[in-house]
Order: structure tokens, then sequence, then C-alpha cells
């Protein structure tokens, strides 16, 4: 389909180069005086950007933790090419004072560049939450290649399944708190398009969340595969379930092993899984169809936002780099009790949840055991790191059933300096 | 503050057709009334404060709707929304209030003395008596569009006002975010704290942004006039007390009301209100009055009676449970109040209200005794 939509991509040309290549390039817009807007310097001039600082006293987000009266009076006024502004990036973290535990991160980002207007709150952000990585200076690694994989086969007496998971955002059109309607249907019509031409074992069909029918509807829920609409407030104040179920679905191969969420929480999220503890064909299905995907949108003149400093750009800065969380379920009942356990972890840089995701409780000791890190380390990187990490519990766990000791291992380093 | 691609200038480069929003499932006014030709000439609209069409519209698209109850679906973000987009809001306007014509002007009378009667419902069904409304104060966005700046601007000005309150008006505020546990819990019991909204209809329009900032809970030290800050509207007044005495809740109504107004005019700011629409308030339901005047009353044999339904539609009240909207009765009490809000003025509701509530305690007696109530069935008001 061309028309309306090549007239855009046409003049969005510009920004999309620009933006692909990242910080610095980007011309900032201010809010500028329209037909209709002659008040709104008025009322810049009656609520300075003082009468507007967020109340963030009681809150514990790396926004709040970033975010200073000063930054925000430079950023208040201005906005990105979609005109999409700080208050909109940061509403997310002003709603959600955070958790005592979790710190959340606290703001989104509506559109690509938003990483670059806001980068003086944006980059603190990400410094924070992926271990000091700094976007001005440090480069992150792209690597797609899943022959590099080694002992990407587990002892399937303790690991029940295998999954890596990645989100992708389509260049040149709003992200899921900013997008509108006919942008969103866009992206639903790009993503379909390119997966209707996937072959081999991955041939698969679309069901769009708004058009399913009860059947399909309770398989989908049968297979775990479903996503509803977000409850979580930290998803709802970012905007992003406007329109539901509007250009929302699930696309699957005919193997249900790979499988694609569309407009959830970001543009596509894409996962990979089989039951049973191959890793290296849940890798190698993952890289094969990601690079398929991205072959078969760009034959029509679309691409991934992608660059070299933040990787692939997603909705959440948690997400940047890889946007990659490889992990598994996995059997640990005498290593799951003792008092080492999250220091094992914590060395490996792993995370730990209970089977049912992020915010549940394990069940039965069996854990959902994945990467800790998404940004400055690369896909095989971080692959291999859970790889070896989860074997490394797994000899624990035999070690105690043997009744032998075990160790803590040393910390692994993320970034070489 | 809008949400979404704020700038409709962007949006202008897809067609209409594929902005569109899908109604086939809803069930609101703002979905039986927007059809695509309409969103089509609305759509490069926006306010002097950069309200969109698709700002008015997102909670009704968010919100298919109840399939018994029919919602609203739209909100103003601010009181130029009701000039700028009246094709779509008239005829929801009109549609929600009982043929209210776009030529029709309103009437606002807050003078007690014209309210005949009212002090002597029996208290042995009345439990207590209650009005409410709401104001918004002209020049600032509604909640659904308002910054964190306008928010405690109202904040600062209402609470100015309230302070200069005298005699048995005399209170204090509440902050939300500053109040002690003691107070929290004292205003529970006392029945009148509010909380942060969790109804999808508030929320999808944008107003529990910023929460719980520059909300908060005035009330006068008699515990019978109540002001809630920054809830849906900017203000919302209520004046209530236990038992039957209708008119002494109005006449403090309208005095503190009246007093209210005075206070914010002395510092050069004023009510939005307009010779058609009345009060402008958030929700185009709540325009003209914005007034729910009401009773929790006893009635075990009527509300069981057949007509019952019939008898309050034709005196222009309806039902709810104690909880407020969305409840159900419980022992037999329930919550009857006016039903209808623009075309009428405050005393005419608040009239309909006193002498209706008047006629179901005579009913509900004449059951209580096994007696027929054929000859007390009223016209239609």
């Amino acid at each position: 389909m061309t028309s309306s939509f090549t007239r855009m991509l046409s003049s969005r040309s510009t920004v999309a180069v620009m933006a692909s290549l990242g910080a610095g390039t980007l011309v900032t817009g201010y809010l500028m005086s329209d037909t209709g807007r002659a008040v709104f310097p008025e009322r810049r001039k009656m609520f300075p950007p003082s009468a507007d600082f967020p109340d963030l006293c009681k809150h514990n987000n790396c926004m709040a933790s970033a975010l200073t009266p000063a930054i925000y009076a430079r950023l208040r006024d201005k906005v990105t090419p979609n005109n999409w502004t700080l208050d909109q990036c940061i509403q997310t973290g002003v709603d959600n004072p955070g958790h005592p535990f979790i710190k959340t991160v606290g703001m989104v980002a509506g559109d690509e560049e938003s990483y670059e207007v806001f980068s003086e709150l944006f980059y603190p952000v990400i410094k924070e939450r992926h271990n000091g990585y700094d976007p001005r200076t440090m480069t992150h690694p792209t690597d797609l290649d899943a022959s590099k994989i080694t002992s990407g086969m587990f002892d399937e007496n303790y690991v029940l399944s295998s999954r890596v998971r990645t989100g992708r955002s389509i260049r040149g059109l709003s992200l899921p708190p900013a997008c509108s309607r006919s942008e969103r249907r866009e992206v639903e019509r790009v993503v379909i398009q390119a997966l209707s031409n996937l072959k081999g074992d991955l041939t698969g069909h679309y069901y769009s969340l708004g058009e399913m029918t009860e059947e399909e509807q309770q398989r989908l829920i049968d297979d775990h595969f479903l996503f509803d609409k977000p409850v979580s407030p930290l998803l709802t104040c970012a905007g992003m379930a406007r329109d539901w179920p509007d250009a929302r679905g699930i696309w699957h191969n005919n193997e249900k092993t790979f499988l694609i969420w569309i407009n959830e929480e970001d543009h596509t999220r894409i996962i990979s899984m089989e039951k049973g503890g191959n890793m290296k064909r849940v890798f190698e299905r993952f890289c094969c169809g990601l690079k398929e995907v991205e072959r078969l949108i760009m034959e029509r003149g679309w691409e991934f936002m992608w660059n070299e400093h933040l990787g692939y750009i997603l909705t959440c800065p948690s997400n940047l780099g890889t946007g990659l969380r490889a992990g598994v379920h996995v059997r640990l009942p005498l290593l799951s009790k003792d008092p080492r356990f999250r220091k094992i972890l914590e060395s490996l840089r792993l995370q730990k949840r209970g089977t049912g995701g992020v915010d549940t409780a394990a069940v039965g000791d069996v854990f959902d055991i994945s990467n800790n890190d998404r940004l400055g380390k690369s896909e095989v990187e971080l692959v291999q790191l859970l790889i070896d990490g989860v074997n490394y519990l797994i000899d624990c766990e035999k070690k105690l059933e043997d009744g032998h000791d075990i160790k803590i291992p040393t910390p692994i380093t993320l970034f070489k300096n | 503050m809008p949400f979404g691609n704020t700038h409709n200038q962007l949006k202008m480069k897809y067609t209409s057709e594929q902005e569109y929003p899908d109604l086939s499932k809803h069930n609101n006014h703002m979905a039986k009334v927007l059809t695509s030709a309409m969103y089509e000439r609305l759509r490069d609209k926006q306010t002097p404060t950069g309200f969109t069409l698709d700002d008015i519209i997102q909670t009704g698209v968010d919100n298919p709707g109840h399939p018994f109850i029919m919602t609203v679906g739209c909100v103003a973000g601010d009181e130029e929304s009701y000039e700028v987009f009246k094709e779509l809001l008239d005829p929801v306007i009109q549609d929600r209030h009982g043929g209210y014509k776009p030529t029709d002007k309103h009437k606002t009378d807050l003078n007690p003395e014209n309210l005949k009667g009212g002090d002597d419902l029996d208290p042995n069904y009345v439990l207590s008596s209650r009005v409410r409304t709401g104001r918004s104060v002209r020049g600032f966005c509604l909640p659904p569009h308002c910054s964190r700046g306008e928010r405690r601007a109202v904040e600062k000005l209402s609470i100015d006002a309230l302070s200069s309150l005298q005699g048995d008006l005399k209170g204090k505020y509440f902050a939300l975010k500053n109040m002690t546990e003691e107070e929290q819990q004292q205003l529970i019991d006392d029945h009148f704290l509010f909380d942060k909204p969790v109804s999808p209809l508030l929320l999808a329009s944008g107003m529990g942004r910023d929460w719980p900032d520059a909300r908060g809970i005035w009330h006068n030290d008699n515990k019978t006039f109540l002001v809630w800050v920054n809830e849906e509207d900017h203000l919302r007044v209520i004046s209530m007390q236990k038992g039957g005495n209708m008119r002494e809740v109005f006449t403090r109504f309208c005095t503190g009301l009246t007093k209210i107004e005075a206070l914010f005019k002395q510092k050069g700011h004023e009510f939005m209100w307009n010779q058609h629409l009345g009060y402008v308030l958030t929700c185009p339901s709540n325009l003209g009055t914005g007034l729910r005047g009401g009773v929790h009353i006893k009635l075990p044999n009527l509300s069981k009676h057949e007509k019952f339904g019939e008898i309050l539609k034709r005196l222009r009240l309806q039902k709810r449970g104690t909880g407020g909207v969305d409840t159900a009765a419980v022992g037999g009490v329930f919550d009857i109040s006016n039903a209808d809000r623009l075309g009428f003025s405050e005393v005419e509701l608040v009239q309909m209200v006193v002498d209706g509530v008047k006629l179901l305690v005579e009913m509900e007696k004449r059951l209580e005794k096994g007696q027929s109530i054929n000859d007390l069935m009223p016209a239609q008001k």
C-alpha cells in the first residue's frame, strides 16, 4: 500500500536518517505557536516550570532520582518532532511512586526521538538502570549469530522449558504511549504483511484481539499465548492501553514455537519458546525469525528503530539494547532453599521470578531464571551468559543432591573498560 | 494535558478513515452520535488550550459501555470544548438531558426562599438528606487536561476562598497528600474521604494524573458542608445532614455556594457558566445545575411494589444503593434523588425531590397498613 504512507515516509526519511545517527544530530522542536495556539506562550508565563514541577518526595523510581527542577525547567517546553513532551514521558513515574523494594524506571519514550530530545533525563536513567552504561560514550554490540552458542542443551531432568524474548519497533511510527489509532493500525499492517510471508517452520497465523472467536481465544489462553489488556497502572498511566483492543493481536507459527505480540507494550514482542532444554535451538529460531522479519519489512521500505548507542529502541528504557530476556523454567528444590542461592544468582547476573512471570511467586520449586541485563552486551553474549549460569545452577543442585558442597562463583563483570 | 499524539496537524497526514475509532461494540452517547463524517469535520479542530476531538472521546473509545446503563463517553477539557466541539456535544447533551435543544436556555435559581416546604420529611423513613453540585473555575483547564500548575492554582484559590467562610460554615482543609493517619481515619468514618478514582471511565479521561497532588477535602466544623477539590471536577460542593430537613440542607447549600462564588469573584475569578449550559463541568451529564439532591430513605414495602420503577420515573427521580452510583440497596434503604440536571433550576429540582419523597413516604405508610396506593399514583412530571 502506497499513497499517504509513502508520502509520510519520504517526509520522515530525513528524521529517520538523523535518528539512526543517534546522539546529537537531531533538531529539537519547541512548542510553536500555531493557529489556535496563541494562548500557549501566555500560559507558559503564567505557569513557569517551577509551578508544574511534580511532587516526587514520596517517589522511588529512576526518573524521580534523576529529575531535578533545573532539568525540568530546561526540558518542559521542548517537543519531539511528533509533539511528544517531557510531561508525557514522565507521567507514569509521577503517577506511580514506586515499590519500596523494586525500583521501577518511571518514564517511557513516545517515539524514537524522545531518547534524544530528552536525553538530559533519559541518559542518567539509562545509566542507573543499566549498570553505569553511558549512551554518550559507549556503543552497544548487536550479534544475532546463533552458531556461536555453546553448551546450549540443558539437562531436561531439571529444565522444563526454554524461552527467549525481545521487542522491535518500526522506525517512523510513534510508540504505544503516543501513537494515534492510524499509526497503531499501520504497525499492525506492516508486521502482519511481513509475517504472512514467513516460510517453513515459521509459517503461521494472525489472531486479531478484537476479532478472534471464543474458541480461538480459549486455545490461545490454554497455550499461554494470549495477552490481555494491561491492568498494571505502570502501563496504563503511560497511555499504552488507549483504544484497546484496536490493532492488537497475536501471531504464532503452526508449531507454536515462535510467537509475536503486536501493539501491546511495544510495537512488537517476539518470543521463541519450546518445552525442554534445547536453548540453542530456541535461540537459533529466534535469530532466524528476527532476521527474516527484518528482511521482509525492509523489502517494503521499513526498518527497525536502532542506533549504535542504544541498540534496539523500545518504549521502556529498561528494554533498550537487546531488549532480550532469555530464560528457563527450572527445578531447583535443594538449591532454592540454600541460603547462598541469591548470592549465586547475583554473581551469575541472573534473576529469578515465579513461573507466572514478573511479580509472581515460584510454585513447587520451579523457578523462572533469566538474564538481568539488556544493554551493553550482545544477544549472543547474554544468551551464553544465561546458558553458562543455568548449567552452573544445575551443577549446584546435583552437588547438593550428592551431599557435596557448592561455591558462590566469582561475580561476572559486565563492561570491559 | 492532552495525551497520545498531541499534535493534530500530524494526524492530518492520515485519512479520517484511518483514524476513526472502531465503535462497533460500543454503547455510549458519544458512540451513537459520532459518525465517521462528523469525525472528519471535527478532527482538525482544537480548543485554545489544545484539547482535541480525540482527547474528548478517549474515555468513550476505551470504555465501550454497559449493556444496561448508557454512559456519556466524552468529557470536556476546558470551557471552550463545549463550543468548539458543539457538533458532537450538542446531540450528546440532547440525548442525555431529555431533548434539551442547542437553542434552549437554562435557568439558575439558588434562592432557597423559593423552595416550598421541605423541612418536615418524616425522619422515621428519611435517614439523611443531601445536596451536591460541582463548580469549575473559569480560565483553568478541567481535570482531564489541566497541568499540575493549573491544578495547584485551583487548589490554592479554593483554599483561600474557603478559609474566609465564617459562622456555621467555618472549617478546615485537608490535603490528600498531607493528611495524618488520624485525619484520614476520621474522614473515612465521616464518609467524607474520596479516593483515587478506580473506574476506567474516569481514568481513561486523564483525570487521575499526578494523584494525589493538589487534591483535598474541606469541611466545616459542624460536618454539614463539604467541598472536594480537584476530584472529577475543580470543586464538588456537598451539603448534608442526618434526618429529613431538606430545606435546611438546601438553604445551607445555596448560602455556602453564593458566599464561595463571591469570594472567588473578589480575587478576580468566576465560575464557568453560560445561559445555555448553566454551570459548566467536566462531564456533559453534570451540566446545568450539576445538582443531585437526595435522601437515604427506608422503603421496604414500596421498593418491592411492581410499580416502584414507574412511580420514580413519573416523579423524575432515580434510585441508587446507599453506597452511591453503581451500588445496590441494603436493608430496604435507598438513595433517592433527582434524575435531571439541565433544563430545570436548582429550586425546581430540589422541589421535585421534596414533593416526590413526601409521596413515597405516604405510599410506604399505606402499604404498611396493607392499603392500596393506586389513588396516589402521580402523573408524569
